[in-house]
């Protein structure tokens, strides 16, 4: 994601925003007729996957899946490399997850044809970056966006890979986690270097005032030997109510879902709540970039 | 050309004596001697004489310098020894002369020369391909990311270099 120029990533947005109407069913289309968009997920998935392939469909498109690992030639020790130089010859475009970091990247050089990563492991995770970006573009304002993400800026890559892209869009950023699960000081320093306010706090009560976007993460509990302490640190985040209470009216709460209990389900009917659209406006995002990869659109 | 003991600034007593034929590792950074020779597997099977000068004193401080009879580098070698000794230089010595004298050049890419550090990245694996580095100097440190997870080495290079 740290790759994409500004105008790339501008260029999907508004690419998405012109395919929104056909991911509602307002309009249909053909574009990707004839086209066949392989699948390849090694690792459990249910929105990415869903939305690749309802994006597809939409477009007119067909998608062809590998289906589960195990009853997969992977399952009889064949590697990556050989998987992807076989598809790439059925499909017009692959998709990819894979629990090694990297993976799409290698597997792009042994493809003829486009490869999407859809997460690899703990590396990256671009198509939630765009979806990420396009809600807020839709929901709010992307350019000069006020926005605290709370949670696990540690560990988190896509909370990092976001924070890159919002780089572009001379974002105001806060952040908001324990001192245990700050964001690394390179990626700091760096994001700094390319023109963005950063700051950062241990305190929701105190972020939430300001921001227009309140981006909300999960916490993992393998991070923590001890569950009290989990505990101790997830409920300081949680976004409830009572907290709301403090905020802009125009604040706008994202999640990439799922979620455990950091956000409380009373806010779910609330105009803030802004995780489910979220979620859908990965349809839109993901048809923008098949149609750009396999030439429906320009 | 200049005389080979001439050229390495040694002090008049000579610790080290004048090579005939070679190379001359010069200016290594200071402690890393070990490393040069480790990186060239020396003396393994060679039998040639090998000299090692480690904290020598020079003009820019403590430097080390190898220097290796009837041997050149190989430009994979030369790849693994900019990246832990960026300001040494390479002389090659021929009849006691320096037949020519150059600084190690830090490539921009190395292929197969150092292992990723992240276990779980796709080069650490099964797949039929080999780690590959963008290299790059920061703050006087030489880094090197990974073009397949990204993941930067920065500190103990030496320790991550493939072994042939």
């Amino acid at each position: 994601m740290k790759d994409f120029s500004k105008e790339m990533i501008s260029h999907i947005l508004e690419t998405a925003e012109k395919l929104e109407p056909i991911a509602v069913r307002k309009e249909r289309s053909d574009m990707l007729a004839g086209k066949v968009l392989a699948v390849l997920f090694f690792e459990p998935s249910t929105r990415t996957r869903m939305s690749f392939e309802t994006a597809m469909l939409r477009l007119g498109g067909e998608v062809l899946s590998m289906g589960s690992v195990d009853a997969s030639s992977i399952a009889k020790g064949e590697t990556l490399a050989d998987s992807i130089r076989v598809v790439q010859s059925y499909a017009d475009t692959i998709v990819l997850r894979h629990p090694k970091e990297g993976a799409a990247r290698m597997a792009s050089e042994f493809s003829q044809v486009p490869v999407i990563n859809a997460g690899d492991g703990a590396g990256h995770h671009p198509t939630q970056t765009l979806l990420d970006l396009y809600t807020i573009k839709r929901e709010s304002e992307l350019e000069g966006v006020k926005i605290a993400l709370a949670g696990d800026m540690k560990y988190g890559r896509t909370v990092h890979s976001l924070c890159y892209a919002l780089a572009h869009y001379g974002a105001d950023i806060t952040l908001v986690s324990p001192d245990e699960l700050r964001m690394p000081y390179e990626i700091i320093k760096d994001l700094e270097a390319r023109g963005m306010k950063v700051r950062q706090t241990d305190s929701i009560d105190e972020a939430i005032t300001e921001v227009d976007v309140l981006y909300v993460t999960r916490i993992q509990k393998e991070r923590f030997p001890d569950p009290a302490e989990y505990l101790r640190v997830a409920s300081g985040l949680q976004i409830t109510p009572e907290l709301l209470s403090n905020a802009k009216k125009h604040l706008k709460i994202m999640h990439p879902l799922p979620r455990v209990d950091e956000i409380d389900p009373l806010i779910d009917d609330t105009p803030h709540a802004c995780y489910f659209k979220q979620a859908f406006y990965g349809v839109p995002v993901r048809m923008a970039l098949l149609a750009l990869v396999m030439g429906g659109m320009e | 050309m200049s005389s080979e003991h001439m050229d390495f600034e040694l002090e008049p007593g000579l610790r080290v004596r004048p090579i005939e034929n070679g190379t001359v590792i010069d200016h290594i950074n200071a402690g890393q001697a070990l490393n040069v020779l480790h990186i060239l597997k020396l003396p393994g099977q060679f039998e040639s004489v090998v000299s090692v000068l480690i904290n020598s004193p020079s003009k820019y401080g403590k430097k080390d310098v190898v220097k290796i009879e009837n041997r050149e580098l190989k430009v994979k070698e030369l790849d693994k020894i900019s990246l832990i000794a960026p300001s040494a230089t390479i002389n090659i010595i021929r009849d006691f002369k320096v037949l020519k004298k150059n600084r190690v050049k830090i490539p921009e890419y190395v292929e197969g020369v150092v292992q990723c550090v992240n276990p779980n990245c796709i080069s650490n694996s099964s797949e039929p391909i080999t780690s590959k580095f963008h290299v790059y100097e920061e703050d006087n440190t030489i880094n090197l990311r990974c073009i397949y997870c990204e993941r930067i080495i920065s500190e103990n290079i030496v320790d991550h270099l493939l072994r042939e």
